[in-house]
């Protein structure tokens, strides 16, 4: 097994395609480690990421910003600005795992992962974002919706990593939240999740709505009927409930240890309806 | 000696908050546990592991592991001895299987190599040919006729025809005429209840270096609640003779009865045997849950009569208990502390285990009562509930007190019981109140408590200080209070006192760290020990000031003459004593060596408050409180810390652990991630009333304090969230999907 270190991105992509053998990517190792403690993968190469100029950086850009693939989960939470702008994205990434496990944990790495329960992934799908990916013939950039394609399976080659991702400037009255359900309060991996963003009309009803579950399907799950009944409504009792039924009705989920089919699928609606009511009190809305 | 003949004493040291001996190694990291040790020429070991959850082993094929570079010695089942008794043979085979495989994790074959890396490379060389069977895991079903048999031959004699060759122990308690308590009751409730297996989930997993040399003679060092329960078994299991192994204990980072018997020593003891070097076995996380014993899985059903005055009328319980792929004789256990808080005309409770293809069952914490507890006490709410009465009052109107015939036959000394329900009752817990959505629940806990075979030195060192060297692994504490307990009966400082752990050939046999027995049997011991050392302090003294001995008195940590012709002279400290003992005869030592009886049963009372959400199924659990009698507190904080940990693990068990296996019994959640133990985040701070009602048995009143604080969690948990949900749960863990799924039933 070897490791490299590499400074660029161009160098990086060069170590990935060169080898012939098994590759992983190493940005926080919060996941690789585990893997290479569990045997289930023995790589021949290590690329770690951290290195390369700018990847630990969080840029202002288009009123938005550019979060290099190596920040951490405990520096989103410490970035004032982005916190403001997208509550609910950070919220997400700031319940992986623990203290300790935010402290190298990065959003690109729960993204390319590929767990269908990731979740840093509804809160970014939520908000439109956008991963930058560096790869042999040069930089693409594909949209985080499109990136996880089944369990343990991205649309990241194995010869690309992700550089950054790209959360947008978002319009007044907008708001976001994250919400999972784990049986216990912390150090668990989601049964059901949901991301909710919102932006609001000056009226208070909802102009525009992104409904993303996670933990109920083989990727996460972006409801568009679920929007479709926000939009134009304030989140009232009966919109709710249409929400709810929505939510429940779009997933596709497993019978596993961590919980049955039935009880993800009701929970999964339970959690769009409570987060749709946290994202719109953050977009200043009142009922 | 019994309380009631000792002077009437004021505590010095006894009931202080002492400073932990062990505070600055552990936090420091100088504490060795069971994977600290190492030997120059060391090996590593592995084991391999049954996939399957029952197989025939047609073959095993060791040849290319032995053959790869760096691999010292490989071993199966064959490598250990045949002849010894049934329960030892069981213990033989759990380590290394013979025949057959039993369970998924069973171990198969081991490895002891240069490196980990290559002993578990050779391990992947073994070609083991099984012939898969069918297994069963769940109790019920293994009871059944048609069950798969685990182990042909087992049974025990009276099981009735229509019953599996699986049900392997039988048990039956109680007095009185149940039927006709049941025509006089008012309302009966008649329930069944399963509890799944929950592992003790200790923090260091099981670990030890082994070294035999050419000669026979042997030394092992492991993590574990008792070193000779260790030596007699690995002895057994080798062929060896008892002295010719050396046991000693490490640090211990927990171990709640799972670390009572032995995994991994004997294999590690074969594999060195074979090797002529050290050979170090250090189990992972995986391992600890797939090999070594959780408690027992349950089903039980459980039928009370009442009368509108909350008076019960009978109970019984049948109680069908699994110990996994060996005999368990853990369910007489349950079946006689079932209804011991109560004070019954008629009661009968019936025990059965049956055999499965789950790990051999280990000892948790009060093994057995928690599950038959968690039932009774959830009949008994639920009465209350339908009856409209206070569940505390209905408690206090059936407890048993002193000379109640207790439902497993013998009649109770002075307990604590009432006034634990008293203390209770008064507490602004109870009567504090509850929003919508809420629910407070309430169990009663009991536990026998043990005394057993201890065997304690102590020696008065020249310099004034005292040494203590006694048998038990510090599991919650004791270190400290057996020093306590010296220096109280010494009448001298606690900081003057070290106590430390011998090993196997320092000091005669000591009995496993179990049955809460420690700080009760040891304590007795050590204060004995200092009453023969006192004895010949006393006699020194007499020689030096030319008086009869008995003319000799100790006060205070200093001899002093006592009745009318001892004449005047200035107290001897024992410093004094000491500094002087090479000229006076040489060095002072005292010792105790006995089989403790006397132990004191311990009662315990807790109360809980939760929250559920209806539309998860979650339960918060919001407030707790914890009654328990502990005789007397030698060090307070050890006490609250046990009745912390015992309410912790209780309500992991009620809420979210459990032991999940596959249709073909392959268990999916051998880690810390599926395995749910309560975090830090998911507990309220948990409130500790320590009652003080001495056990006339001790000398100090003391009374175990282990176990009995893991035995009202399940039900109090139970009593609160079937009170919050409005429907009563009857299946633990009360897990979100399983709640939700009895509120969505419900509608
Ligand atoms: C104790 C613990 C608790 C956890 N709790 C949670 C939790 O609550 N929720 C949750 O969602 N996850 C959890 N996880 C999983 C993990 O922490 C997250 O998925 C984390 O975000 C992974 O980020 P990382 O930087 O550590 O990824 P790494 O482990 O470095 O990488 C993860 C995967 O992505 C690939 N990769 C990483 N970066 C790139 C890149 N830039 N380009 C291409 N491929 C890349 C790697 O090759 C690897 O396959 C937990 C893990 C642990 C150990």
């Amino acid at each position: 097994m070897r490791y490299a270190r590499p400074e660029t991105a161009t160098e990086a992509v060069g170590l990935l395609a060169n080898e012939a053998g098994v590759t992983r990517v190493l940005a926080g190792g919060t996941d690789v480690l585990v893997q290479l403690r569990a045997g289930s993968v023995t790589p021949d190469l290590i690329v770690d990421i951290k290195r390369i100029a700018g990847l630990r950086a969080i840029t202002p850009e288009a009123g938005g910003f550019r979060i290099g693939a190596a920040v951490s989960g405990a520096e989103l939470g410490e970035h004032a600005a982005l916190c403001a702008l997208w509550p609910g994205v950070v919220e997400g990434c700031n319940l992986i795992g623990s203290t300790q496990v935010q402290g190298r944990a990065t959003m690109a790495g729960n993204l390319c992962n590929g767990s269908p329960a990731a979740d840093a992934v509804p809160g970014l799908v939520a908000a439109e974002a956008t991963a930058r990916i560096e790869g042999p013939t040069g930089p693409r950039e594909c949209a985080v919706a499109d990136i996880p394609t089944g369990p343990g399976k991205t649309a990241v080659q194995r010869d690309e990593i992700v550089t950054s991702i790209f959360l947008p400037a978002r319009p007044a009255r907008s708001g976001d939240a994250y919400l999972r359900f784990i049986p216990r309060t912390e150090m668990d991996i989601a049964v059901a999740s949901a991301a909710v963003n919102l932006t609001l009309a000056t009226d208070g009803t909802i102009a525009a709505a992104r409904v993303v579950l996670g933990a109920v399907a083989p990727t996460v799950v972006l409801v568009t009927e679920a929007a479709t009944a926000l939009i134009g409504n304030r989140p009232d009792a009966a919109t709710l409930a249409t929400l709810q039924a929505a939510c429940s009705a779009a997933c596709n989920p497993i019978d596993d240890k961590r919980g049955t089919a039935e009880f993800r699928t009701q929970v999964a609606g339970v959690l769009a309806k409570r987060a749709t009511l946290i994202a719109y009190a953050r977009a200043g809305g009142s009922l | 000696m019994a309380f009631d003949t000792e002077p009437k004493r004021d505590f010095k040291v006894v009931g202080r908050r002492v400073a932990r001996p062990d505070g600055i190694d552990k936090v420091t990291g100088r504490a060795l546990y069971g994977a600290d040790m190492s030997a120059p020429g060391m090996l590593m070991g592995a084991i391999l592991r049954s996939p399957h959850a029952h197989a025939e082993i047609v073959s095993i094929d060791v040849t290319a592991a032995v053959a790869l570079d760096g691999v010292k010695a490989v071993v199966t089942g064959a490598d250990f001895a045949d002849a010894m008794d049934a329960a030892t043979a069981d213990v033989r085979d759990n380590c290394l299987a013979r025949g057959k495989v039993l369970y998924d994790g069973h171990a198969v074959a081991a490895v002891a190599a240069a490196s980990g890396a290559i002993a578990r490379a050779a391990l992947d060389l073994i070609k083991v040919e099984y012939r898969v069977l069918p297994s069963v895991t769940d109790v019920d079903l293994a009871m059944r006729a048609d069950a798969p048999v685990v182990q042909a031959g087992r049974a025990v004699e009276v099981v009735p025809v229509g019953l599996s060759e699986n049900v392997t122990d039988h048990c039956e308690f109680g007095h009185g005429d149940p039927e006709a308590g049941f025509a006089a009751a008012d309302l009966v409730i008649d329930r069944s209840f399963t509890t799944a297996a929950t592992h003790q989930g200790y923090i260091e997993p099981h670990a030890c270096l082994a070294s035999m040399g050419p000669d026979g003679k042997a030394d092992l060092w492991c993590t574990t609640q008792g070193q000779w329960a260790v030596r007699t078994a690995c002895s057994a299991i080798l062929g060896m003779r008892a002295s010719q192994l050396r046991v000693t204990a490490s640090e211990i980072g927990g171990g709640f009865g799972g670390k009572t018997t032995v995994f991994i020593e004997p294999v590690a003891l074969a594999l060195s045997r074979k090797a002529g070097r050290p050979v170090k076995i250090v189990m992972s996380r995986t391992e600890v849950f797939r090999a070594t014993g959780p408690t027992v899985a349950s089903s039980i059903d459980v039928k009370i009569g009442m009368t509108k005055e909350g008076r019960i009328t009978a109970g019984t319980a049948t109680l069908r208990y699994t110990g996994g792929a060996f005999p368990c004789g853990t369910v007489a256990m349950g079946a006689q502390a079932a209804f011991a808080a109560y004070d019954l005309a008629a009661v009968r409770t019936f025990g059965w285990n049956a055999l499965t293809n789950r790990p051999k069952e280990a000892a948790y914490r009060a093994p057995g009562a928690p599950q038959a507890i968690y039932a009774v006490e959830s009949v008994v709410d639920e009465l209350c509930q339908k009856l409209a009465l206070d569940p505390l009052e209905v408690r206090l109107l059936n407890a048993a007190r002193e000379g109640t015939r207790s439902s497993y036959g013998p009649t109770f000394e002075a307990i604590g019981l009432e006034a634990t329900l008293e203390a209770a009752k008064a507490h602004p817990h109870y009567a504090a109140p509850l929003a919508a959505g809420q629910g407070r629940g309430l169990s009663c806990g009991f536990w026998f408590n043990f005394g057993g075979n201890t065997s304690v030195s102590l020696t008065i060192n020249t310099d004034g200080t005292v040494g203590i060297t006694e048998g038990n692994p510090d599991i919650g504490g004791s270190r400290a209070a057996i020093s306590q307990m010296a220096a109280e009966e010494l009448g001298i400082p606690y900081e003057q006192v070290r106590t430390v752990i011998a090993d196997t050939s320092s000091l005669g046999h000591n009995d496993v760290t179990d049955g809460s027995r420690v700080t009760f049997a040891v304590g007795l011991a050590v204060i004995k020990a200092a009453r023969d050392a006192i004895a010949k302090m006393c006699a020194r003294v007499a020689r030096i000031w030319g008086i009869d001995p008995e003319a000799v008195e100790w006060v205070d940590g200093a001899a002093r003459p006592t009745g009318p012709n001892a004449g005047t002279f200035p107290p001897m400290t024992l410093a004094e004593i000491a500094a002087l003992s090479f000229k006076t005869g040489g060095p002072i030592a005292g010792h105790h060596e006995s089989n403790a009886d006397g132990a004191g049963v311990s009662f315990g009372v807790h109360l809980v408050d939760v929250e559920v959400d209806r539309e998860t199924g979650a339960t918060k659990v919001l407030r707790y409180t914890v009654f328990q009698d502990a005789g007397k507190a030698v060090q307070p904080d050890y006490v609250e810390g046990q009745m912390q940990g015992g309410a912790v693990q209780g309500i992991g068990w009620a809420l979210n652990e459990e032991y999940i296996h596959d249709a073909e019994g392959h268990l999916l959640n051998p880690g810390f991630l599926d395995y749910r133990v309560p975090v830090a985040s998911d507990l309220p701070p948990i409130e500790a009333v320590i009652l003080e009602i001495p056990n006339p048995g001790h000398p100090y009143g003391v009374r175990g304090v282990g176990e009995t604080p893991i035995v009202p969690p399940l039900a109090a948990i139970a009593n609160a969230v079937s009170r919050a949900a409005g429907v009563r749960l009857t299946a633990l863990p009360m897990s979100p999907p399983r709640v939700l799924k009895a509120l969505t039933a419900q509608g």
